[in-house]
């Protein structure tokens, strides 16, 4: 491990340490928060630096840094979970349906590329306009649609191990299909999933970004970074930057964690060159 | 070696059948989910009346296969229905909204296409130098970036402080094709950044890997120019990839632009689509997203079918 | 003096983007109408130095020391545009694979002709001339028409002398041949290899012939200097780098496989594999017809075929990886489930298989320890320090040290790799290994004594070998029996000793003649003898 870091670019580095940082914040951010989430404590937009307020009130007055806090545990604890789900279902069912082969792996593929042919975001609109938008709802349809994605790749991942001649060995030895799943393909293909987690991770905190700034995501008075920058759009008409706060942070945690899935992407290339 | 028409034709066919299976899945998504639909549409609102008026009107009462053949041959003839919100029928209402989307995603595709193309060609030609490794950073960044951040952060720059561009881009039917023009200047400049990003990344990763083709060493060995050997060798190697590259870009662009719409609140498809499902219009909702799901399966059949022609090997077959 | 070059030196980068020295201070030198033979294995440098002619370095790569000189010209040194006009005019290039090194986009008269106008020798109707002219020298089908075509609508042989006419086409005084017919089947070699030393011949161009295999480049080269990591060996007459070679190395190289034979002991003639009638099929796609093969105990049956003949697809009927349409499989008296489903744990752990490429044929991720400790555990059942003794005991056996058990394949060589992958088969203490195209993928001294070292392993066990290869020098060396298949049938079979003598079946004799003896006269007599 050490000598991963020591291999990294110093912009990867940097990626990582904003990861941590992020991810810090998201752990311990209500508990050093110095508001609560929803309580309205001083003027409406009070601009960056005002005494008090670091970051500055939003709409409604309540301080910018609290919900910003608050709104990194919500955010990034949503996306995780999401894909936590989707990474242990879709992994799992891909390993299963190229290790499988025949006409399981053919009917899963198909009903999955129906799925991706289909654009995230409007897929999750239709959903949530008919559901509603309640927790478990988002959680379980951007799940889901992340989980297709996951799919597709842990297959295409197997399906390459699995015509190697060492997972043939292991086959011709007797092994059973999770002891090959385990013991041959998971070791092989964990550089991949790894840099996987983070594209999934990305995408599928983007899209609950988008779904909260539609008003289709997190509601309110719930502080969340999507819905944050819906509620202080008006802001930018007086000259205040109040809603590119929640949108930076958005945007450099993707970045951060892009810079990291890059490189290990990179490692992962070298790696099978090498063989 | 499979012959090109039937490649196409498979490829063709089982676009149709990507359709079909995306009708089924935007009907069910809507109308088979649990729940009442009627009830749904209502809220807390709901009165027995009331609730008994939607299911009239939506004729739930009817099995689901009957309401789907029917709102299938609606949209195969051209009727999508009317709205519940305004009771409009849907197609007025959408037909100007879907040619304003597409003007903006037009005018974001006419400069994203070529200036993707030119950096991305360039970066593979400068592989690995300054130019290519600070155009991959900032592609990088450009393609994690949410649109709304892209958009606001315009807004605030060229809006804002500079005041050179309108924050919010409403279209007058009056105004000249200039004026147009400059009211989507922001939001066309937000799409153009974001898919320029993609767009350049994936040309760059297919001319690298034609670059990196050992006729192309083959050629330099023969004694070719580099100019030569880029436009006579690499080049009509790579168009295929691009190609492809382009249209799926097309395709990204088109489902981008529903945030964008919303961030410059711009008369268009994306914003119309977001109010309906504000309003619980289930029949808006579906012909927008049957419309938007359209765009993007028949514009990732069209790159299939691009590198499909493109490749030599299927094009003159043994 | 045409070529020469002068304590070169060249850098290079590993998969890690450390440094390392490709060439380290090689000297030669080609005279006019003179054919060089550069002989090594791989990582010899070979291809390198013969890059290096052209004034060309693969991207990576850099010239650190010495000199190339083309006629007198730096070439090193050269600027860009001077290169331009030397490249494809005074010194042209064939390159191993002829059908990735032409452009799928263009026809291949366009391709050829390209250097001719770049070069500005004259109206394209006089390149097409000399084109035609050239196609009909190396015996191209249909010579007039024959450029009309891309390169994917012609088969590999036909390309790789479509390549040798690019390289002649502009009159170059060298012509660099980088292992140009290695790719090819035996019997299509012997007909490229021909073809292309009439055409250097005639046009009285100079050549520098890359390769791996002694027996090729004795047929084509005046000298042979041999490469080994990087450095110069020994450097001589071709006759006398055969005939007396002065380094240690050089005699290793020529004696490869001379040595061997493998005497039968005396044992019974129990059959301990009878393939019976064996029909296969790729789906709609019939592959094998009516097999048929006994392996008796102790013993080597050696399956010989080129490309497209269905030896390999025969061992993966018998592993079951393949179920036959039709016949029947017994082992040791049993009949053998035809699907790998239904063997059972026993008659795998009996029937053991080794690859072609070691590199894929063990997990990355495990150690030695886990590969070969794994069939112990798994039919043995053996665990913890027992695995360990045990695996320590099969390396002495394959002749690896004992601390081997803790590294990942990653940290072996490709004869190291497969030593393991044979001590994984002993693991199971099989009664039959298949040994499928076992050596082609090493190099010729590391496959001698991968050899070798099965040819002990047999005398030790008495177990039985199925060899699956193409190459009829293996055969020689360790086959008791041997089977020859074409397209998918058995055509000639029996004791090695009466197949491999005269009178030969058709087929079989035109394979044995097709294998490129070490001696310099040995292509001469083989064409002499067709007329």
């Amino acid at each position: 491990m050490g000598r991963l870091f020591q291999r990294m670019p110093w912009i990867t580095r940097l990626g990582l340490m904003l990861v941590v940082l992020f991810a810090l914040a998201a752990l311990f951010g209500p508990f050093v928060a110095p508001y609560p989430e929803a309580a309205t404590v001083g003027d409406v937009w009070q601009p960056i630096g005002t005494e008090g307020f670091l970051f500055g009130t939003d709409t409604l007055g309540r301080d910018m840094l609290s919900r910003l806090l608050y709104g990194a545990q919500r955010s990034i604890g949503l996306a995780l979970i999401i894909t936590v789900i989707s990474f242990t279902v879709g992994a799992i069912c891909g390993f299963l349906a190229a290790i499988a082969g025949g006409w399981v792996d053919q009917l899963a593929s198909r009903i999955v590329d129906v799925f991706m042919s289909f654009p995230a975001l409007i897929l999750a609109l239709l959903v949530l306009s008919v559901m509603g938008s309640s927790l478990p709802v988002l959680v379980l349809t951007l799940a889901f649609i992340d989980g297709t994605r996951v799919f597709r790749l842990a297959r295409a991942v197997a399906v390459d191990l699995n015509v190697l001649e060492f997972v043939e060995a292991a086959r011709l030895r007797g092994e059973g299909q999770w002891w090959i799943a385990r013991k041959e393909i998971l070791p092989n293909a964990l550089p991949m999933l790894l840099a996987e987690f983070g594209v999934r991770f990305c995408f599928s905190f983007l899209l609950i970004s988008a779904l909260s700034f539609l008003g289709l995501g997190i509601q309110p008075p719930a502080a969340d970074w999507g819905g944050m920058v819906k509620d202080n759009a008006q802001a930018l008409a007086f000259g205040l930057p109040a809603p590119l706060l929640p949108a930076g942070c958005i945007a450099l945690l993707t970045i951060s964690v892009n810079l990291v899935v890059d490189f290990m992407l990179d490692q992962a290339a070298r790696r099978s060159r090498r063989g | 070696m499979p012959d090109l028409a039937w490649l196409i034709g498979k490829r063709l066919l089982f676009g149709v059948l990507t359709l079909f299976a995306v009708s089924v899945l935007v009907f069910a998504g809507t109308e088979l989910l649990p729940g009442d639909l009627a009830q749904v549409i209502l809220g807390q609102s709901a009165t027995p009346e009331t609730v008994a008026a939607i299911r009239a009107k939506l004729n739930l009462g009817d099995p689901a296969l009957v309401r789907y053949w029917r709102w299938l041959s609606g949209i195969l003839t051209g009727d999508l229905g009317n709205s519940l919100a305004s009771g409009r029928p849907i197609t007025t209402v959408l037909m100007p909204r879907l040619g304003a989307t597409l003007f903006l995603a037009a005018t974001a595709a006419v400069i994203a296409v070529p200036l993707a193309i030119i950096l991305g060609l360039l970066s593979a030609l400068w592989r690995d130098r300054t130019f290519d490794k600070s155009a991959s950073a900032a592609t990088l960044a450009a393609i994690s970036m949410p649109e709304f951040f892209i958009g606001y952060l315009l807004v605030y720059v060229f809006a804002v402080q500079l005041g050179w561009f309108p924050a919010i881009s409403r279209i007058s039917p009056s105004a000249g094709f200039g004026q147009k023009l400059w009211a989507i200047a922001l939001p066309a400049m937000t799409l153009t950044l974001v898919t320029t990003g993609h767009m350049m990344r994936m040309t760059r990763a297919a001319i690298v890997q034609v670059l990196s083709a050992p006729y192309v060493e083959m050629s330099e060995l023969k004694g070719t120019p580099r100019k030569a050997i880029i436009f006579s060798h690499a080049l009509p190697n790579a168009i295929g990839p691009i190609a492809n590259v382009v249209v799926l870009n097309l395709a990204f662009l088109v489902v981008g632009v529903i945030l964008v719409e919303v961030v410059f609140v711009y008369p268009g498809m994306g914003q119309l689509m977001v109010d309906a499902v504000a309003k619980r219009d289930i029949p808006l909702i579906q012909a927008c997203a049957i419309v938007f799901a359209i765009t993007y399966v028949v514009l990732n059949m069209l790159a299939d079918i691009v590198s499909i022609l493109a490749n030599p090997r299927l094009r003159h077959p043994r | 003096m045409l070529l020469e070059i002068k304590d070169l030196r060249i850098d290079g980068s590993d998969l890690d983007g450390k440094t390392v020295e490709i060439v380290k201070g090689v000297s030669l030198s080609v005279d006019r109408g003179q054919v060089l033979g550069l002989i090594g294995e791989s990582g010899a440098g070979k291809s390198t130095i013969g890059l290096a002619a052209l004034g060309y370095v693969r991207p990576g790569c850099r010239f650190t020391g010495g000199s190339v000189r083309l006629d007198g010209q730096d070439v090193v040194n050269a600027p860009l545009d001077l290169l331009l006009q030397i490249r494809g005019r005074k010194v042209a290039y064939v390159a191993q694979s002829a059908a990735a090194s032409f452009n799928p986009a263009h026809r291949l008269i366009d391709q050829i002709c390209e250097v001719h106008q770049r070069h500005g020798l004259g109206p394209r109707a006089d390149a097409e001339k000399r084109t035609v002219e050239l196609f009909r020298k190396l015996g191209l089908p249909a010579p007039e028409n024959f450029g009309q075509r891309y390169p994917h609508q012609v088969s590999g042989g036909q390309l790789q002398r479509a390549m040798t006419v690019m390289a002649l086409i502009a009159k170059p005084d060298l012509v660099v041949f980088d292992e140009p017919t290695t790719a090819l089947d035996v019997t299509t070699q012997i007909e490229v290899l021909a073809a292309m030393r009439a055409a250097i011949r005639e046009e009285g161009a100079a050549a520098l012939y890359v390769t791996h295999d002694l027996a090729v480049v004795a047929q084509v080269a005046d000298k042979i200097l041999v490469l080994r990591h990087g450095n110069a060996v020994e450097l001589g007459d071709t006759r006398q780098v055969l005939e007396a070679p002065r380094e240690e190395y050089t005699r290793a190289l020529v004696s490869v496989r001379k040595s061997e034979s493998n005497e039968r002991g005396a044992h019974a003639k129990a059959p301990v594999l009878e393939v019976q009638s064996i029909d296969a099929a790729y789906g709609q796609q019939k592959v094998l017809f009516d097999v048929s093969l006994l392996v008796e105990h102790a013993a080597t049956v050696a399956v010989v075929g080129e490309s497209g003949s269905g030896k390999s697809t025969l061992a993966r009927v018998i592993t079951g990886l393949l179920p036959p349409s039709k016949g029947r499989i017994r082992f040791q008296g049993e009949d053998l489930s035809p699907a790998l489903a239904g063997r059972t744990k026993e008659h795998r752990r009996r029937l053991q298989l080794i690859y072609q490429m070691p590199d894929v044929a063990v997990n990355p991720r495990h150690t030695v320890l886990e590969i070969i400790g794994r069939p112990l555990t798994f039919y043995a059942g053996l665990r913890g320090a027992d695995v360990r003794r045990k695996v320590e005991e099969l390396l002495a056996r394959i002749e690896l040290p004992a601390h081997f058990a803790d590294r990942f394949p990653g940290e072996l060589s490709g004869g190291q790799k497969q030593r393991v992958c044979i001590a994984r088969a002993l693991a199971a203490e099989p009664e039959l290994i298949i040994c499928d195209e076992v050596t082609s993928a090493l190099d010729p001294l590391v496959a001698d004594e991968i050899l070798k070292l099965l040819l002990k392993l047999q005398d030790e066990q008495g177990v039985s070998y199925l060899f699956i290869t193409h190459d009829l020098a293996t055969v020689k060396a360790i086959a008791h029996e041997v089977v020859v298949m074409q397209r998918g049938r058995v055509v000639d079979s029996g004791r090695k000793e009466e197949v491999m003598a005269p009178p030969f079946h058709d087929y079989t004799g035109k394979l044995l003649r097709s294998v490129p003896e070490m001696r310099t006269d040995w292509l001469d007599e083989v064409l002499a003898g067709r007329v």
